[in-house]
């Protein structure tokens, strides 16, 4: 259970000197290959995909906060059951990237602890309040639409486990992207009040979504090795760029306006102009200032910690279960 | 696949594939089905079934709504959710047949927003707070057992919407059940302390067991799973009350149904006229 990140190397070594595997490991990213589990790997390589996908998996599972909140108040039946399909599957997100994290070495348990000890991130956008039910709307739109923009080049990352995890993740955020805007849509339909709460939202949500795609690539350390080794496939600013050109359409169809002074269509670039983010508050949430911070982590560490006596209990059990299995002594009802 | 743009590459190679949680492997229950109000059926009394499961259905799911983000295991969140959706598509069917049959013409939202906790017929062991996860669990044994023996008899119902709804609930609640009994055992056999709150949490449950034969008399199958399923797990089992006349199908309800309601029917209720 305890096992630590620097344990557990897989070892498919076969006699071969260090030189010679880190030849055949440049040689399978090269060629656009994947690297598997049993594969022998760079040690760099192995901790920054750990970092990347428990940061990954931790956002999921963070990210059902701002949006879970919304489920017990949804105003239809049909919009609570979509939201509470919606949180639902961000949980299977979770566990299929912490089992992917775990193909690594690492143990889901072992990362749970140190993103509620603060040593592992999440995605600062999942420390922004959800003040109307429209957020849930404007989530899905902007939040989901840039996770596809960042996640959909992953479904190629040079590392199988995690590059076949973002496939069906992908496939998912794409329903929900088009689920959030489908909300807004049918809000802006209806009453002067909801169109409000439609623009107040879009409002708050749209700088720091932009913020979701990282620094700036001139301040962003560790996205060159990341890109060399095929884990990340394109730059932040370039993922941002796809981002800023995929919304500002649909804004225009949906009737609502960007708030940036900045944005417009640029004819020689093909691709549209747009103001600059707030790195300055990007770096407060990232340090742990955000609105929300402290309370997202606070949930998920009481839920980790009230929940504790039910996996220890669940452990006791199969272990007195193999007991008595293993002494012919078993009872009636599988458990 | 190529991600030069986004939505093309999403739409890429996974066609065949039906394991995706949407798009494909969902079938209408209603399919088919006859909705016209059978001929000797009384189309009051059948919306009033209606909304006694109903209420049972959507006040259940908002309950376990209120686990999601607090379950102990990120398997329980998801098994959590997936019997709270099931149930919340109950809902929504059995609403939307009392609509159909009362006379009113009212769809699903009038029922679940606009009704207070006076109209409500759920039974009250449905309504009372989550407490520990063992008090859920057992609660939901006992609530699944006794809903899955009810929808079983309705699968004979001379109404053939009720007849499809139960159907469907039918191969719902055996999961529901199994997985709440599966609970009760790790829970009964697993630790001192897990024992001690199961222990507690059925008892708990055995409270209301008179509440709910009032309201469909389930008390052979219930007992019979409850038996068995706390044998297994080296509990006691818990004994049924003798019900008082079956408080919550009669509108009375504990002091905790009306917050409940309150937070669910907030947003609609204040935006009168809206759509969603």
């Amino acid at each position: 259970m305890a096992m630590t990140a620097e344990q557990a190397v897989p070892s498919a070594a076969g006699g071969a000197g260090e030189e010679e595997l880190q030849e055949r490991f440049d040689a399978t990213i090269a060629r656009d290959q994947r690297i598997e589990p049993r594969d022998w790997m760079p040690e760099g390589y192995r901790r920054t995909l750990i970092r990347q996908v428990a940061q990954h998996a931790h956002s999921e599972i963070i990210g059902m906060q701002p949006e879970g909140e919304w489920i017990t108040r949804a105003p239809s039946l049909r919009r609570k059951a979509i939201l509470f399909a919606k949180v639902q599957d961000e949980a299977g997100h979770g566990l299929y990237l912490y089992s992917a994290a775990e193909t690594l070495g690492v143990d889901r348990a072992d990362l749970t602890e140190r993103l509620i000890e603060g040593r592992q991130k999440y995605s600062s956008i999942f420390n922004y309040p959800t003040l109307s039910f429209a957020d849930v709307g404007v989530i899905g739109w902007f939040v989901d639409g840039a996770a596809i923009c960042n996640q959909v080049p992953l479904c190629r990352s040079s590392y199988g486990p995690y590059a076949r995890a973002m496939v069906r993740i992908c496939k998912e955020e794409s329903f929900h992207q088009r689920q959030g805007y489908e909300m807004l849509m049918t809000m802006m339909r209806g009453t002067e009040a909801q169109r409000e709460m439609v623009q107040d939202a879009v409002n708050r949500w749209w700088w720091p979504s932009l913020m979701m795609f990282g620094p700036p690539d001139d301040n962003s350390p560790n996205s060159a090795r990341s890109m060399a080794w095929k884990i990340k496939r394109h730059s932040n600013d370039e993922l941002r760029q796809r981002f800023v050109d995929m919304t500002v359409p649909q804004a225009e169809k949906l009737g609502v306006t960007l708030p940036d002074p900045e944005l417009r269509w640029n004819a020689e670039r093909g691709r549209h102009d747009f103001g600059t983010p707030d790195w300055d508050e990007l770096m407060r949430v990232i340090k742990g200032d955000g609105p929300c911070n402290a309370e997202r982590i606070e949930r998920r560490r009481a839920a980790h910690e009230d929940g504790a006596w039910v996996r220890e209990a669940a452990v006791a059990h199969a272990a007195k279960q193999s007991g008595r299995a293993g002494s012919g002594a078993e009872r009636g009802v599988a458990a | 696949m190529s991600d030069d743009h986004v939505y093309a590459a999403l739409a890429e190679g996974h066609e065949d594939d039906t394991r995706w949680a949407y798009g494909t492997g969902f079938e209408d229950p209603l399919h088919g089905v006859d909705t016209a109000v059978p001929a000797g059926v009384d189309g009051a009394e059948l919306a009033a079934l209606c909304l006694e499961l109903g209420d049972d259905a959507l006040v259940s799911a908002q309950r376990l709504a209120e686990w999601t983000t607090r379950a102990p295991e990120l398997e329980e969140e998801v098994a959590l959710a997936n019997i709270g959706l099931d149930l919340l598509g109950q809902a929504r069917l059995l609403y939307a047949r009392a609509g159909q049959v009362d006379g009113t013409g009212r769809g699903e939202d009038a029922y679940a927003y606009f009704r207070d906790a006076g109209d409500f017929r759920n039974v009250t062991l449905a309504e009372l707070p989550n407490g520990d996860f063992a008090f859920s669990t057992a609660r939901l044994l006992v609530l699944s057992s006794w809903r899955l023996a009810h929808l079983q008899a309705l699968t004979a119902s001379p109404d053939p919407v009720l007849r499809a709804v139960a159907a469907k609930g039918v191969k719902e609640l055996t999961y529901h059940r199994q997985y709440a009994a599966e609970w009760v055992v790790r829970l009964g056999d697993g630790t001192e302390e897990s024992h001690r709150r199961m222990r507690a949490g059925l008892r708990q449950v055995g409270a209301y067991l008179g509440e709910l034969f009032e309201a469909h008399d389930a008390r052979e199958e219930v007992l019979a799973v409850l038996g068995q399923v706390a044998d297994t797990a080296g509990l006691p089992v818990p004994e049924a009350v003798p019900g008082d006349g079956g408080a919550g199908r009669l509108g009375r309800h504990t002091e905790h149904l009306a917050p409940l309601l309150e937070e669910l029917q907030s947003v609609a209720r204040a935006h009168p006229g809206a759509t969603w």
